[in-house]
């Protein structure tokens, strides 16, 4: 299991390498990619040299990713990736941060989701958050954020 | 002397109150496990943009300064070391605790951090403008290979593999390169609109420290943190002086470690401390009481790690090699307000440098003046959940990765490189070097096409860039940072797989 993490990430790392040393190679005008082919050149060679290990099963720095960690982790990881990539931006920053905030809050906190009295702290530590962000950001800051269907 | 004339601007009222604001938050957020001093710092750059330079770079140093003092109050409360920094701390520190004598081990912590830490800074202010004067003499041959020893020895030394940490600091070599090309406008491997402008370099410090460390805290799902935090009780600071006095043995080998191995770019406190914990031992005649509560212990560990925060800005002033990922950190904090660091930073900008240095000074001893009183908030801080951890830390990143430049882009690339970076370092990979690569990237560059440009007109490119007895050292640094390190992991492997046939 170990050993075929080690072979799919530095397999992806290798992928970069070739792809990065292939356009600095080929694209025009060379003088441009100068330096980028001095150092896609290390990076393939290390890449290929790291490849190579995990296949060989040498590969010994790393645990690599348990199916466990990666499960509790994995509905966090698409809430942010859906507030970061969509909501953030369709729905407006503040709307979308305290949405992603109190799904995170609920998802992961250890208190029952039984007990209304969990719900309702969670509310109050994101109102309190929101509040937070939007002193320092909005008033403080003075930072434009996309306002978008909402706030 | 020039750094005394600039002792006042340190007490000017909005750089007093954020020197203010970040000792306090920086000592919280130290003492917060999960929340490291070089996320803490990424995570400050976007509100220093809308400061002056020296204002915000007063805000980082403190936090930097805290944040390291800060996770000694973790490390002996509920022996969980705030940063990896403070690791030696806990091994006397919190059994101190459990023997009643929290405080006075907070105290001692604290005490023995400013001494150490205003020693570093000393070492600071009288080395950088020597170094920073002979770092005049360097042509673009000469500043290319500094900017390869800063990712090398970062990549070698910081990491756990070599191979892994030298290709991190490729790939940060090549996220350098995104972008139009400076000298023909070329674009370069602009595969998505977001990086039609390169990658921003907060955006990228953000995500590549602290999306990992939101990921790391959702993967270990619904825990709840069940620690105990040890009741504090009162204790006579003139005792902890009294201590700290009797034990000038300690202290002395633990500011002399610190500040050592704070000059040496890309090793961190956590050896620092490690190394002082380790010599104070062997040189005291109570050795067989350490790591059962013995002053000396932590007053060595935390001095030595307050130590190297001064002396690991060294490199970072005069030769843009940081010391330690914090600083480079605080190099990206340089950059974006256009000051690049050596010469130029002294030159044209004196009363940057100099405030900064100064507030560093005046930031030690603020750090233990509040750093008494702020310790017992700071635990029940500690004990915050992993969830509003995590979804603070994640709010913050997406705010402060967009304010940078009110670009949905750098927030993409943010969460992007974030998301990556967690993998990565799941196999062996680092986010230090990347960061080296990212941020040295462009010197290395840039001095590199000069250089070419000179070596055509010259001797040729070869003769440039490896001949002169400056560029052979430069080299020699390299291979013997990447020949220590490969020698150092070979030798761990093959006391591993001893121990394993002993077995």
């Amino acid at each position: 299991m170990n050993r075929t993490q080690h072979i799919i990430s530095s397999g992806l790392v290798a992928f970069v390498g070739l792809w990065v040393c292939g356009i600095s190679y080929t694209q025009q005008p060379a003088e441009a990619f100068l330096f980028p082919r001095l150092i896609s050149s290390v990076f393939v060679a290390l890449a290929l040299w790291t490849f190579g290990k995990a296949i060989m099963g040498w590969s010994k720095v790393g645990n690599g990713v348990s199916a466990r960690a990666f499960m509790q982790m994995l509905p966090g990881l698409l809430v942010a990736i859906l507030y970061v990539f969509w909501a953030a931006k369709g729905l407006g920053f503040y709307t979308a941060t305290s949405i992603c905030f109190f799904i995170l809050l609920s998802l992961y906190d250890p208190a029952p989701h039984t007990e209304p009295r969990s719900w309702i702290k969670r509310l109050i530590i994101s109102g309190v958050f929101m509040v937070v962000i939007y002193g320092l950001f909005a008033k403080l800051l003075k930072v434009y954020t996309p306002r978008e269907i909402f706030f | 002397m020039e750094f005394i004339h600039y002792f006042g601007d340190v007490f000017a009222p909005v750089s007093f109150l954020l020197l203010l604001i970040g000792t306090i938050g920086g000592l919280i957020l130290g003492a917060t496990p999960g929340l490291s001093p070089t996320m803490a710092v990424a995570l400050l750059i976007p509100f220093t943009f809308h400061l002056e330079a020296a204002q915000g770079l007063i805000l980082l140093g403190a936090a930097y300064t805290s944040t390291v003092a800060g996770g000694a109050v973790s490390a002996i409360l509920l022996k969980i070391p705030g940063a990896p920094a403070n690791i030696a701390t806990t091994l006397d520190g919190h059994t101190m605790a459990q023997q009643g004598k929290g405080a006075r081990a907070l105290q001692l912590s604290f005490l023995a951090s400013a001494i150490g830490g205003v020693f570093g800074v000393l070492l600071l202010i009288f080395l950088t403008p020597v170094l920073a004067k002979w770092a005049l003499a360097f042509g673009p041959s000469h500043l290319f290979w500094l900017a390869i020893i800063g990712v090398t020895i970062i990549g070698s030394l910081d990491s756990s593999s070599v191979v892994k940490g030298l290709l991190s600091g490729c790939i940060g070599l090549w996220l350098a390169t995104i972008g139009f090309d400076d000298i023909m406008g070329a674009q370069r491997f602009i595969f998505h609109p977001a990086l039609g402008g390169g990658i921003n370099i907060i955006a990228a410090l953000i995500g590549l420290f602290a999306i990992p460390q939101v990921l790391d805290m959702f993967s270990k799902g619904r825990r709840s943190t069940d620690m105990e935090v040890i009741e504090v009780e009162k204790s006579s600071l003139t005792g902890a002086v009294h201590e700290i006095l009797r034990r000038t043995r300690a202290l002395t080998i633990g500011t002399t470690t610190g500040s050592v191995i704070g000059l040496i770019p890309g090793v961190g406190g956590q050896i620092a401390g490690l190394v002082a914990y380790d010599q104070a031992r062997k040189f005291s005649p109570e050795r067989e009481k350490f790591g059962t509560g013995h002053t000396e212990g932590v007053i060595a560990a935390e001095s030595a790690n307050n130590a190297m925060v001064g002396p690991s800005l060294v490199p970072l002033l005069t030769l843009s090699i940081p010391g330690s990922p914090t600083a480079a950190v605080l190099l990206g904090g340089l950059l974006i307000h256009g000051i690049f660091p050596g010469t130029d930073l002294f030159d044209n900008h004196p009363d940057v440098a100099w405030t900064f240095i100064n507030s560093m000074l005046i930031g030690q001893v603020l750090m233990c003046l509040f750093g008494l009183y702020v310790a017992g908030l700071a635990a029940r801080v500690a004990q915050i959940p992993h969830s509003v951890m995590a979804a603070v830390v994640l709010g913050l990143a997406v705010f402060g990765s967009y304010s940078v430049q009110s670009s949905m882009g750098d927030v993409y690339v943010m969460a992007t490189l974030g998301v990556m970076m967690y993998f990565l370092e799941r196999f062996g990979f680092s986010a230090a070097p990347l960061v080296l690569g990212l941020i040295l990237g462009p010197i290395a560059e840039a001095n590199f096409i000069q250089g070419s440009m000179i070596a055509n007109a010259t001797d040729g490119i070869g003769a440039y860039f490896l001949g002169g007895a400056m560029n052979l050292f430069l080299i020699a640094v390299v291979v013997a940072s990447i020949g220590y390190s490969v020698w150092m992991e070979l030798r761990e492997r093959n006391r591993k797989s001893n121990a394993g046939v002993t077995k």
